[in-house]
């Protein structure tokens, strides 16, 4: 434990692998404290600002209303005060400190092991392969659910995660990045991040009541009003520092109780996962039935444990295991690769998106076979182009980056990665210009998966302009989406969750579901 | 806190060797429960019930973990009115549970698996979300 603090922080990797411990070589961009035990999100400004503001107005409210309130009220008043101070402070703590349910990555091992399984389904329709649709059916309790490869993580995610472009992490039962508690908010932490606003709902109240009862007070002893205001200023910082907050607060709670007895994420909330759209029955396979054991489930239910084993020591096998370059078996060498070019920027991604976008369009009104039905039969991976393949292969045999070079390495890494796939997207596109739609739109979810990974802002503005000027959607869809549009744009103005709107959220919301309508009106 | 994963249970299987892993069953929702469809590779190298008893003892180890009983009802209640300070000091259910399964994947290695040249993998260190069984004398691409 010691032997950590004398480690040269930048190569620890090369030297001590029987002392380092898992958390220095953490393949996220999270920070830790404390040797591992404490763990956050790495930009924590917003969190100090909220951590400020809570203390702040509670040491106003505690040094000049309490004293006068416990003589002339009830001794009870700060008492009350501080058991809610101190609940509210060790919920946001513990919900910001604490791991939210982040899914390790995979293994090379295990990622090989998954290309392989794609490479199966792939070859068994060989003649005309297909572009790569990364995702995976299951179904549960009835209802289908698509399951999308995480291109960081080289995982298919499991139901209800997300890949939280902050924190670089896929995130079980994802709800969305707070930057308030500067962390996610996902399957370990919903309950006590659910504990903190309504308690610091409950604190506002109580400290906005209790500063105005001051003021009211000092008025009834024959005092002029600003006169009792001149005497207790705090009384009225606090008071109206509260009384801004507590709408935001009171609403958010208000929103997460309904999101609780629901058993919903705000991410599946937003994309609106289980409302019926596009004339299936949808309903949300995850909740237990009745309101009642929802709220149990969620908020007292049995803990989830953390599943990095940040305070394990790196063991010589730990490291060969993350490190060892796989040689993969090439089932596609006997497929003709796609050339690669270079030099591809975002600037053409887009523009291939809009002529995609249109062509594709076309396409679904001329033929508006039903695809749903085929969607829903597909359990298996649908398969994987090679042209795909081989870049993700090439980074992978050759990735020191996973142990090795520093988090921000992956962004470059995904860069390239989106410069082929954007290629070998538009390759696909002029080669075979007739395909199947549900291919189509499987590989436009595809580049959303990628370039959602290095920066959403752009691809958000990226992706507003295409359906404004789309005139060839119908104009009911037009509404749809641009209602949806501005749906997420006021809910990003207002709660700052703009990383909720991740990669999956995109799609659903502004572009398929533009594709996907016209197919249901059979 | 977070220890469960360290200590004499603790195996790691040669990196370059076949593996197969055993994937998640979502049929039920996100609880933690794996397929029992006996994969290909292990043919001929495990007999079936064998394998397929490790993997319900498995679930049910998990599904115990998970149920929501009244002990762990009032376990997360105790904890809220603690504000959440007892799990500094306390073991939660769902980890005790993660370190009898650590001690019973032990267990089958020694009993089952490694004099039939397999090793099996603790699924908490490979984050839940596969058993990985590695075949200790097979190359990877075989």
């Amino acid at each position: 434990m010691a032997a950590n603090n004398e480690l040269p922080t930048n190569r620890k990797w090369e030297i001590y692998p029987g002392h380092t411990r898992k958390w220095e070589v953490f393949a996220g961009r999270n920070k830790f404290y404390c040797d591992g035990r404490l763990m956050t999100a790495p930009h924590s400004g917003v969190f100090l600002l909220t951590v400020s503001l809570i203390t702040g107005t509670s040491t106003l409210f505690f040094v000049f209303d309490c004293q006068y309130l416990a003589e002339n009220v009830s001794l009870a008043i700060p008492f009350i005060g501080c058991f809610l101070f101190v609940f509210t402070m060790s919920t946001l703590l513990r919900t910001s400190l604490s791991d939210p349910g982040i899914i390790p990555r995979a293994t090379p091992d295990e990622a090989a092991y998954v290309e392989k399984q794609i490479e199966v389904t792939n070859s068994a329709n060989s003649p005309t392969y297909r572009p790569p649709p990364r995702t995976k059916e299951v179904l549960i309790k009835g209802q289908t659910v698509k399951l999308k490869y995480c291109f960081t993580c080289k995982i298919f995610r499991p139901p209800r995660a997300s890949h939280c472009s902050l924190c670089d992490n896929c995130v079980e039962r994802f709800d969305h990045h707070c930057p308030w508690v500067g962390n996610c908010v996902g399957k370990r932490n919903y309950r006590f991040f659910y504990m903190f606003i309504v308690s610091l709902a409950f604190l506002a109240v109580y400290i906005f009541s209790c500063s105005v009862a001051h003021l009211i007070l000092l008025t009834r002893e024959d005092m002029p009003f600003m006169d009792a205001v001149k005497q207790s200023p705090a009384s009225v910082v606090s008071a109206v520092v509260c009384f801004f907050s507590v709408w935001s607060i009171l609403g958010l709670a208000g929103f997460h109780t309904y999101l609780t007895t629901s058993n919903q994420t705000t991410n599946e909330d937003i994309k609106g996962s289980f409302t019926g759209k596009r004339g299936q029955e949808n309903f949300n396979p995850y909740s237990y039935g009745n309101v009642c054991s929802n709220c149990c489930q969620i908020l007292c239910g049995p803990l989830a444990p953390s599943l990095i084993d940040r305070r394990g020591i790196v063991t010589e096998d730990y490291k060969a295991e993350i490190t060892e370059n796989i040689i993969i078996a090439e089932p596609t060498s006997d497929l003709k690769p796609y050339p690669v070019q270079n030099g591809s920027t975002q600037l053409h991604l887009t523009t291939e998106i809009k002529e995609f976008y249109r062509r594709n369009n076309n396409e679904t009104t001329g033929s508006n076979a039903g695809s749903v039905t085929h969607l829903v039969s597909n359990e298996a991976p649908v398969g994987v182009a090679p042209s795909i393949l081989k870049p993700v292969d090439q980074h992978y045999a050759s990735q020191p980056n996973l142990s090795q070079v520093h988090v921000y390495s992956n962004v470059t890494n995904a860069s390239n990665r989106l410069i082929n796939k954007a290629q070998s997207y538009s390759q696909n596109i002029n080669s075979e210009s007739k395909k199947e739609e549900f291919e189509v739109n499987s590989n436009l979810e595809d580049l959303h998966l990628d370039s959602i990974l290095i920066q959403d802002n752009v691809n958000i503005s990226n992706i507003k302009p295409i359906i404004c000027e789309e005139s060839e959607l119908a104009a009911k869809d037009k509404e749809t989406s641009l209602l949806r549009a501005n749906r997420l744009r006021m809910l990003q103005d207002t709660t700052m969750i703009e990383s909720a709107l991740d990669l999956d959220s995109i799609d659903e919301t502004s572009l398929s579901l533009n594709n996907r309508e016209p197919k249901v009106k059979i | 806190m977070n220890n469960h994963h360290s200590g004499e249970t603790e195996q790691m299987a040669p990196p370059q060797c076949l593996k197969v892993f055993i994937q998640r069953d979502y049929s039920e929702g996100t609880v933690v429960k794996f397929q029992t469809r006996f994969p290909q590779e292990l043919e001929g190298r495990i007999e079936r019930p064998l394998f397929e008893h490790t993997i319900d003892r498995l679930n049910e180890y998990f599904q115990e973990a998970e149920k929501a009983t009244c002990s762990t009802y009032c376990e997360g209640c105790l904890a809220c009115l603690t504000a959440y300070l007892i799990y500094i000091c306390k073991e939660t259910h769902y980890e005790k549970v993660l370190r009898k399964i650590s001690k019973f994947i032990a267990e089958q290695n020694e009993r089952v698996y490694q004099p039939r040249g397999l090793i099996l993998t603790d699924p908490s260190m490979r984050g839940l979300r596969v058993i990985e069984i590695s075949c200790l004398d097979r190359p990877p691409n075989a």
